[in-house]
């Protein structure tokens, strides 16, 4: 009698887990707010103030899904997650996009459960030195010893680096942003290697940030940009085009001040962007005015960009490569239409 | 007759409810292990996430701080698991020896006629014990190492030892070509000496005259070396730890990781041996103590001679666990970037694979088959103590 | 008649002790010498650093910039994290009950001339843990929400071990019990469980139940970090209760089980009235020693992205804000310091409840 109670619990188990099943987008209006994985603290992407309010282009690309849905920026509750779990964080849906500055391979795109939905930062590995050390290019790093974080492309690409130019080094891997930048200020290390974009947030937690320089060399492509769960379409394309809507933003000229002014712009373009022609908001399951809504709310992406790293901020990072694709970067972002 | 039997309905037998309540728990078992893992390969497969064991042999391509093994970016990522592997029981070999000399001496120390001395045994094992051995780690490493001179200005005992917050670092002894012959004659003259004196030894047990054979031991232990050493012209070098560059180069090296973590492991476990030191020695019968005072016998003796030995009966068994936990403790090093088992495995493998439950679970069962070996080993010595204690 | 006369100076007295127990032999009085030496060398130092040189004013980094001891103010400005993490500046009162609440009923229970001592172990047990879980979480009663990852510093230090402690207890009983049944398919459950789980390092348990244990959860049940590390560390720490547990019931002789027997008790109840309360006596103090270790254990969440007592301290020191010569070590020092009054104390008590144990033996 028991038994057979045991294996009709047991099929019941079975067929409850398989069919449990709802879409993102669903479960997130259930919820009522969205969750985003985000960095422990990177300063112009996402970095959390002493009362825990979180600001950078990572924090904003996710309030800009949750403009997007709710209409409302507030609605995001962050995760701070570190670069070792996030990707296991995400699969296991402890958030619902993960915006952590993560850089787009092959292997996590294919082999580890996730899809990346674009790009929002275009960076390249460098590296950080004491200028009392006399080096002024990467090629002349011989011997030195490195440090970096664990779970980044960082570990791999300064072996190819090294190995590439036959140079001798010393890599030394932390768990956590604090130890390895501590190691690299105690003097543990000779050069600190990651991203260019965390290496110049990085260099701000220095005892004296103004001792330290960037060396030239960018030695990898690090196309950084939010990534989601595997398998769930439609919540796939609402973050791509959300992140596009950001960027078709900047290219028609529609920004925070003037979005109210362009609603009657006569262009097909800005009229398709903020829902005056089209169903494009609906065919997302959105409402039609979400493109207008996140520019209202947050800016285009040129907005958010100068307000997280731009040249106004103490990262100080020019647009370089992350200028729109007609004004000498490669920003670009599919039409809508 | 028949009464009994219709009161005692077969369910009330406790044999029947024995196996009942087993086949329920199978059941219970079986159901939540069928439902786990069902759940996992449907979340793996639905988000095409890779799994299996092929990953092992792919190539690792990031470069790990301390290699004992052959190991290069181009070594496969099961070989990078054998470097944490060997990183492990290096930094569990050292501690463990360390950690042994200073619990036998404080805790003999805490027993000691000397007020001083039992007092400040008492205050570091009332200190380290209570405080997490993880805090012990990063104190040591962050508060305490790192502080020290960078390379350029390193404290420095001529060449022979140098300090600075990289590491420390010694000459190393280079063995040439010719040096293995040097070393078999060592090993000989040894060999020969000991099988001389065992020859010695029965010799007198069995006719009372020991024949006399001092001479022997220069002439094998030192001459026979000397004149391998003559023959091949002196075929070791020493390497001096000298600033080249960023850093020290040549020379052995202990890494800062390495010291820092073998510094915490090492007097955090001796607090612990110190307390199982203790309680053995006072576990020997005071008789046994009065009995070697009485013999005359100082207290120094008296510990080595016949206090000691029999505490170490007491004191084995949880001496080994007490190795056993030092190993599983010396995980720790992830906090600090020493690369072992788990720092280089289940951190860095890991994260580049995304292979969280096949790293996880092959790092578990090494642990686990370095504990099994451990209390195969101890159940051995057990034993052979016991016939001892019987014959 | 030889005349009464005092005894030689050099056997009584503060000469005599000194004789006694610091001069008694050449190689003592060497010890003695080399010892003080040893603690005049380091203890002014260290007390120099500690206190005379140290900075206690000031309120930012500038105030210890030159400072040649320790920092005291990043301790005093930090002291809100380091209590409770990031939790709400506003909502900060919640945790303050639930501390109150907790030292009250602690007191109540470990001072002996306070009556009804049943009564407040079973409030502890039941209403506590559910009242505080109400106040940290919020969500009821028009309490707003605090979720987990805001939880940090002592406040999550002592929760984790709470938690750790009261679920780990009765899942050993149940293992150790499991573990000397007669049944095989449930003994050999026991022993497999608890030599897993204590072959293994904590870290790795923590690592399972952070990135290892989610993928095993149907896919759309919210299952909190937190709420996971510490069904992990419950589970470890089970496995070293059941081995403590254990030993006490193997120490208990067979008459008591074979009485139990007699009295016609079953299983259960033999099991509750007879058996258990006398294993307890016997391994209180091993009981004690491993809440103790779990105590120091919960240092470990750290390592997987916590900001306990120890995460909050080591990511404060490296802060910005904070960055300095001494103030690393300052931190340690200060929660070494918090960590061995918990542990010192736990130990103490231990010890202390042991002699009244022994006491009642006597009678």
């Amino acid at each position: 009698m028991k038994l057979r109670l045991f294996f009709l619990g047991l099929v019941a188990a079975l067929a409850l887990a398989s069919t449990a099943q709802a879409g993102t987008l669903d479960n997130v209006r259930k919820n009522g707010f969205l969750r985003c994985g985000v960095s422990e603290g990177q300063p112009g992407f996402s970095n959390p103030d002493q009362r825990g309010n979180w600001t950078g282009i990572d924090v904003d690309y996710c309030r800009a899904v949750a403009v997007a849905i709710f209409n409302d920026p507030n609605k995001v509750r962050f995760v701070p997650v570190s670069f070792a779990e996030r990707f296991t964080a995400l699969q296991a849906g402890q958030f619902d996009i993960l915006s952590h500055n993560t850089t787009w391979t092959m292997d996590r795109d294919v082999a580890q459960g996730l899809e990346f939905i674009g790009v929002d930062f275009y960076d390249g590995q460098g590296f950080m030195v004491r200028k009392s050390l006399g080096v002024n290019s990467a090629l002349k790093l011989d011997g030195a010893t490195l440090c970096t974080q664990t779970g980044t492309t960082s570990e791999l690409n300064a072996a190819d680096f090294f190995r590439a130019h036959k140079l001798k080094y010393k890599i030394l891997v932390y768990q956590k942003a604090s130890e390895y930048i501590a190691a690299y200020d105690a003097g543990r290390c000779d050069a600190a290697t990651t991203d260019r974009s965390g290496l110049a947030g990085d260099r701000l937690k220095l005892k004296n940030p103004a001792d330290h320089i960037l060396l030239p060399e960018t030695i990898s492509k690090e196309p950084l940009g939010p990534a989601v769960r595997h398998g769930d379409q439609q919540w796939g394309d609402l973050c791509r085009w959300t992140l596009f809507a950001l960027v078709n933003a900047e290219e028609l000229g529609v920004n925070s001040r003037n979005v109210d002014a362009q609603l009657n712009s006569t262009s097909p373009e800005i009229r398709r962007l903020l829902g005056k022609e089209g169903a494009f908001g609906q065919e997302l399951g959105l409402a039609n005015d979400w493109a207008y809504r996140i520019v209202k709310r947050l800016g285009n992406y040129g907005e958010i960009y100068e307000r997280g790293v731009g040249l106004n901020t103490p990262l100080k990072l020019p647009r370089g490569l992350n200028n729109l694709w007609n004004k000498g970067g490669i920003m670009y972002a599919p039409p809508i239409r | 007759m028949a009464r009994p039997r219709a009161r005692h309905a077969w369910w009330r037998d406790t044999r029947w409810q024995g196996i009942a309540l087993q086949a329920l728990a199978l059941v219970a078992i079986a159901a939540v292990g069928l439902w786990l893992a069902h759940n996992a390969i449907g979340a793996l497969s639905r988000r095409h996430v890779a799994s299996g064991f092929a990953f092992l042999g792919h190539t690792a391509g990031f470069g790990i701080s301390q290699v004992l093994i052959p190991y290069t970016e181009e070594s496969s990522y099961g070989q990078a698991m054998w470097v944490g592997l060997v990183n492990t029981l290096v930094v569990s070999a050292v501690s463990i020896v360390l950690s042994t000399l200073i619990g036998f001496v404080v805790g003999i120390g805490r027993l000691s006629g000397n007020w001083l001395v039992a007092k400040l045994c008492t205050v570091y094992v009332e200190t380290l014990r209570n405080i997490p051995l993880l805090l012990q780690v990063v104190f040591w490493y962050f508060g305490v190492l790192q502080t020290l001179p960078g390379p350029r200005d390193s404290l420095a005992l001529g060449s022979w030892i140098v300090l600075n917050n990289r590491g420390v670092y010694v000459p190393e002894v280079i063995f040439a070509p010719g040096s293995w012959l040097v070393v078999l004659a060592l090993a000989v003259g040894l060999a020969v000496f000991f099988a001389l004196y065992g020859w010695a030894q029965r010799l007198q047990r069995k006719t009372g005259r020991r024949p006399t054979i001092w001479w022997a031991a220069p002439l094998l232990v030192i001459g026979l070396p000397a004149l391998a050493l003559f023959v091949e012209r002196v075929p070791f070098a020493l390497s001096w730890p000298q600033l080249a560059g960023f850093s020290y180069e040549g020379g052995l090296q202990i890494n800062s990781e390495l010291a820092g973590l073998t510094i915490a492991l090492s007097i955090y476990t001796a607090a612990y041996i110190a307390e199982i030191v203790r309680a053995g020695l006072v576990s020997v019968a005071r008789g046994q103590r009065e009995a070697a005072e009485a013999l005359g016998l100082r207290r120094g003796l008296a510990l080595r001679l016949v206090l000691i030995p029999q505490a170490m009966r007491v004191i084995i068994p949880p001496l080994a666990s007490e190795y056993l936990s030092l190993t599983k403790n010396s995980s720790l090093a992830i906090a600090i970037g020493y690369p072992d088992l788990v720092a280089v495995f289940a951190g860095t493998v890991l994260n580049q694979t995304g292979q969280a439950i096949e790293i996880l679970s092959l790092t578990m069962a090494i642990y686990l088959a370095l504990s099994l070996v451990t209390s195969a080993l101890m159940n051995l010595y057990n034993r052979a103590h016991a016939l001892e204690g019987l014959g | 008649m030889i005349a009464f006369r005092a005894p030689p100076i050099l056997h009584v007295g503060p000469v005599g002790w000194l004789r006694a127990n610091l001069f008694s032999s050449v190689f003592n009085s060497v010890l003695t010498l080399l010892i003080l030496a040893l603690l005049a060398w380091t203890i002014p130092p260290l007390l120099n650093w500690a206190f005379f040189s140290a900075t206690w004013a000031g309120t930012t980094r500038e105030a210890c910039a030159n400072a040649t001891g320790a920092c005291w103010p990043y301790i005093t400005q930090r002291m809100g994290q380091i209590l409770y993490g990031f939790y709400d500046f506003d909502q900060r009162w919640r945790p303050d009950v639930v501390y109150t609440l907790g030292a009250a009923g602690l007191a109540w229970l470990m001072i002996p001339r306070i009556p009804h001592k049943g009564w407040a172990g079973a409030a502890m047990l039941t209403v506590y843990p559910l009242a505080s879980y109400v106040l940290l979480t919020g969500g009821w009663f028009g309490l707003p929400v605090v979720s987990t990852e805001r939880w940090g510093g002592l406040l999550l230090t002592l929760v984790v071990a709470a938690v750790g402690i009261v679920a780990s207890l009765p899942l050993g009983v149940i293992l150790a019990l499991g573990r000397r049944s007669t049944l095989p398919v449930v003994r050999i459950f026991c022993v497999v469980f608890i030599e897993v789980w204590r072959g293994v390092p904590m870290i790795t348990v923590l690592f399972i139940a952070s990135s290892m244990l989610p993928l095993f959860l149907p896919e759309g049940l919210e299952f909190d970090k937190l709420a996971r590390a510490l069904i992990a560390i419950a589970l470890f720490n089970a496995a070293y209760m059941a081995e403590v547990v254990r030993a006490g019931l193997q120490a208990l002789p067979r008459g008591q089980y074979e009485g139990a027997g007699a009295l016609g008790l079953g299983y259960w109840r033999a099991t509750t009235f007879v058996i258990l309360p006398q294993a307890f006596k016997i391994v209180l103090p091993g009981i004690v020693n491993n809440m103790i270790s779990m105590f120091k254990d919960t240092s470990l969440v750290s390592i997987i992205g916590f900001f306990d007592l120890l995460g909050v301290i080591q990511t404060g020191s490296s802060d910005l804000d904070w960055a300095g010569p001494n103030t690393a070590v300052t931190g340690y020092l200060f929660a070494a310091a918090i960590y061995w009054a918990f542990c010192f104390s736990m130990s103490r008590y231990s010890a202390h409840l042991e002699t009244q144990l022994a006491e009642g033996d006597r009678r």
